[in-house]
């Protein structure tokens, strides 16, 4: 599938968003306004950005607001819906926070559920598409989760950098929380490696409705010339470097800022070096998500001799 | 409402004879003309004089060739290893599904199913242009027009077969208008006495990729058995066309004939 940078930017930086403002949303950390201000700022600015970003790709977003008609069907509206609903609440939550009137942890609680309920949701937009097999047929959800909580622990821990307030505590549950994902990671890529466009049961000759009559063959295509279909369905650039890249991403998202954080624990003098960890954790996060999308395939492929 | 209606009073729809269609693009012709001036946004084309055209088409023909397998395999042709293989020119455009997921994905009601008439279609008017009915649909059955920033979608021509400004023999899609092997057929398949269900009933229509769970209501006649010809291996067409020689040329023939 194509993978538009504005989506890339808009699951990256809005997933980083909604994990963070889950963490504040459950009240943990120093409880001062200021820290509230810089804190939720982050979380609201991260979010926000990712949701504009998402409008960039639309052939008529001045109509955007219709989306959020459809919840009774459609994951994308839902999550339409549940992103206004955190940013309302959370904005509530973190208004009384930085107005001095301290935190109100069942609306934080509150703001904390809708915002990963968000991420779920956005994980169902590519959930639900059975002609994508690498989506539908495995635990998406629960990677789009994972990876949400663990920029969102990572984006806590700058913003307490920021005030100097890192404790051992806390950089020990990032690691936990990094790792965590990375497992999940590692987890859904080795299962989804193994979901082939066939996974349920569609080939070329289903695809034509003739599986009795033998093996079919894309014998000429319609056009002389590639269109949109197969700029949004076919696409396969950069499969060569998939390998790479997966590589690269790992390390950047988990390994690198796990190092990083161990390094500051062991040896307290390097505590700057933790500056690095949210920002390349991001860039792994992103380069990933490419990858969620450029490696994934719809089974209209078929119609253009792939299989 | 981007909720599939329970059931449809019709099923509006194409029966497609795979084994009639020759494969030479007139329902797309047509199908573009008709649609570019007719509901909704015109189907723009980008670069199209240029190195790269593209466009935005409601039905495309693919060619597939098939090769049998062996159980269907009856010899080789031209006393090679070749196997025989079977052309099948293979038009597709929206199927009308009573499941339809490009329907239910749609986050503002844009896209909808015809209560009526199960015709699936999209309300220009409220598409943002996200594109996700296009990558929800198995079958690639529509296409975003780059130029409105609108999907777009075959409507089973609904301004013209309910249009009573037009003669009545115009009043089905133009693709079943224009086809010169009478391949593509129009018909409520909800009726069972409809000439299009006995049709798909006669021949065995099938559904294109039945695993999709997507109910396609448009049908697909398969190709019928070839004839076998079991012909010899070193079998020369022009033989059986060639005249027989009379005069000096006969005798030069059963001269050379003779000598071996």
């Amino acid at each position: 599938m194509h993978p538009a940078s504005s989506i890339i930017v808009f699951t990256t930086l809005s997933s980083a968003g909604f994990g963070l403002m889950a963490w504040l949303g459950l009240g943990i950390g120093p409880a001062a306004p200021v820290f509230g201000l810089v804190g939720c700022g982050l979380a609201l600015i991260l979010a926000s950005i990712g949701l504009l970003a998402s409008l960039w790709h639309l052939g008529n977003p001045q109509r955007a607001w219709r989306a959020l008609s459809q919840w009774r069907s459609s994951w994308l509206s839902r999550e339409g819906v549940l992103a206004v609903a955190t940013l309302g609440v959370f904005g509530l939550y973190a208004l009384l926070w930085v107005a001095g009137a301290g935190r109100h942890l069942p609306l934080g609680i509150l703001a904390a559920l809708l915002a990963l309920a968000t991420v779920y949701a956005t994980s169902m937009i590519y959930a639900s598409i059975k002609a994508v097999p690498r989506w539908s047929k495995s635990p998406t959800p629960v990677l789009f989760l994972s990876y949400s909580i663990a920029s969102g622990a990572l984006g806590f821990m700058a913003v307490a950098l920021g005030f100097g307030t890192v404790s051992n505590a806390m950089m020990a549950a990032s690691v936990v929380l990094v790792l965590a994902a990375g497992i999940v990671a590692f987890w859904w890529r080795t299962r989804v490696g193994q979901i082939g466009l066939d996974a349920d049961g569609s080939t070329p000759e289903t695809a034509i409705g003739l599986p009795l009559l033998g093996r079919a063959r894309l014998f000429e295509a319609p056009h002389t010339s590639p269109n949109y279909l197969m700029k949004e369905m076919v696409f396969r650039i950069g499969r060569k470097h998939a390998k790479k890249l997966h590589r690269l991403a790992f390390a950047a998202a988990f390994v690198l800022p796990t190092v990083l954080i161990l390094a500051a624990l062991a040896i307290p003098l390097l505590s700057a070096i933790l500056w690095l960890a949210f920002p390349v954790h991001l860039a792994g996060v992103a380069t990933s998500r490419w990858l969620f999308f450029a490696e994934a395939e719809n089974v209209v492929s078929l119609y253009y001799g792939h299989c | 409402m981007t909720s599939l209606p329970q059931s449809t009073a019709k099923k509006l729809g194409l029966v497609i004879d795979l084994d009639t269609c020759v494969g030479c693009h007139a329902c797309v012709v047509s199908c573009k003309e008709w649609n570019t001036s007719g509901y909704g946004a015109p189907l723009s084309d980008q670069d199209a004089y240029g190195a790269s055209p593209s466009g935005t088409w409601l039905n495309r023909v693919h060619s597939f060739e098939i090769t049998p397998s062996p159980k269907h395999q009856k010899g080789s042709a031209c006393g090679s290893a070749q196997p025989k293989t079977q052309l099948v020119h293979f038009p597709k455009s929206c199927l009308h599904c009573d499941d339809a997921p490009c329907v239910t994905v749609c986050p503002t009601g844009a896209s909808y199913k015809r209560r009526q008439d199960g015709i699936v279609l999209v309300d220009e008017s409220m598409c943002i242009g996200c594109g996700l009915c296009a990558w929800a649909c198995p079958y690639g059955a529509r296409e975003m027009d780059k130029a409105a920033g609108v999907m777009k979608k075959c409507t089973l021509c609904v301004d013209r077969i309910y249009n009573d400004n037009i003669p009545e023999v115009d009043r089905v899609p133009a693709c079943v208008r224009a086809c010169p092997a009478n391949a593509r057929h129009y018909g409520d398949l909800a009726d069972p006495t409809s000439a299009v269900s006995q049709l798909v009933a006669e021949r065995g229509g099938v559904d294109l990729m039945p695993e999709q769970g997507t109910k396609p209501v448009n049908k697909y006649l398969p190709p019928r058995p070839k004839a076998d010809m079991d012909l010899p291996d070193d079998f020369r067409l022009a033989e059986l066309v060639a005249p027989d020689a009379t005069g000096f040329l006969g005798w030069l023939d059963r001269t050379l004939e003779k000598l071996g």
